[in-house]
């Protein structure tokens, strides 16, 4: 295969990666707002604990992006 | 090119650069804008606290939200121990918060969207934890790495990850807010560029362009969502990290 075109086509594959995260994300709001429905005085307490397992999922989804972002600009 | 949605996180000299030591050094625009957030932040609260009336006007709520939502969430977070680091976490919240929201106006810069500026901040934190830790605890600070209930037999592997997660804390905590504030502004100027392209088809590509520009409206309500976030989250993570330091028994 040609290197550039390899090139581009792992950067598209890096960012697969991201679906994992959005999976993850989607995963921590989906069960905060079941669980703050269900017992909506215990929501607010819960918030920081959802954003924090939220930003660590997105972090790992971040990776890909660098990962791709490596692979296209880094000489 | 002219829609290059690269070009916008350009570094260039506005004054410089001069030759110091061997290194070329020049006053940049990622420099000027730093000024310009610290300067805003310091008049800004300057401005919201100057009138101290016991009911707060416009600019004096903003101030105590902005103040008070940082208070409570190190008082929630670190607990009593935690007061002193109180005015480190607000820093970096104000500095990461107003960066984001000033690099969303059309042509200013975005600080926050490079790697060093993020990765620096975050390096001086994760470092913040491990001086802070070994002063209040001594060398026990260690077992942070051994957790305890843990079988012999895996106990090795535990402390290997438990190691490789901390080391990888800076990368992580620094990448995240780049990454975030370099995706939105690709995202927007990518999306901008489709309606300047379609626009250019004639009166048909007129009709066309009306989606790709709500379409960016929307991201830009949305980018503003996460610059907050963003912010919020590097100062949660900042005061979570800064935890281990002070309460260390687990």
């Amino acid at each position: 295969m040609d290197p550039v075109a390899a090139k581009y086509v792992g950067a598209g594959i890096a960012c697969l990666g991201m679906g994992g995260a959005g999976i993850g994300v989607g995963l921590i709001f989906g069960n905060y707002l079941s669980g703050a429905l269900r017992n909506p005085a215990a929501a607010g307490a819960q918030f920081t604990n959802a954003l924090i397992g939220a930003a660590l999922a997105e972090g790992l989804g971040i990776f890909s992006l660098v990962v791709a972002l490596i692979l296209l600009f880094v000489k | 090119m002219v829609n290059d949605p690269i070009h916008q996180f350009q570094i260039h000299n506005i004054l410089g650069p001069w030759n110091i030591f061997g290194q070329e050094i020049g006053f940049t625009n990622s420099n000027l804008f730093m000024g310009i957030i610290v300067i805003f932040i310091i008049s800004f609260l300057l401005l919201a606290s100057a009138k101290r009336a016991i009911v707060p006007g416009r600019l004096q709520s903003v101030g105590e939200m902005w103040y008070g939502m940082i208070h409570n969430m190190v008082g929630n977070v670190l607990g009593k121990e935690g007061a002193p680091f109180f005015p480190l976490v607000f820093s970096l919240f104000s500095f990461v918060l107003v960066a984001n929201m000033l690099g969303m106006i059309p042509y200013f810069f975005t600080v926050t969207s490079h790697a060093i500026v993020t990765i620096a901040m975050a390096l001086f934190v994760v470092g913040l934890v491990i001086v802070v830790g070994i002063w209040k605890h001594g060398l026990g600070w260690f077992k942070l790495f051994v957790p305890s209930g843990v079988p012999l037999v895996i106990l090795p592997f535990i402390s290997l990850i438990e190691i490789i997660s901390f080391l990888s804390r800076p990368v992580s905590l620094g990448l995240r807010l780049f990454g975030n504030m370099l995706a939105g502004h690709i995202v927007l100027k990518v999306f901008a560029g489709f309606v300047v392209s379609l626009a250019a088809l004639g009166i048909g590509g007129w009709f066309g362009a009306l989606a790709p520009l709500l379409m960016a409206v929307a991201l830009t309500a949305l980018e503003f969502l996460v610059a907050f976030l963003q912010a919020f989250v590097f100062a949660i993570l900042t005061c979570v990290y800064l935890n281990d330091a002070i309460h260390t028994h687990h």
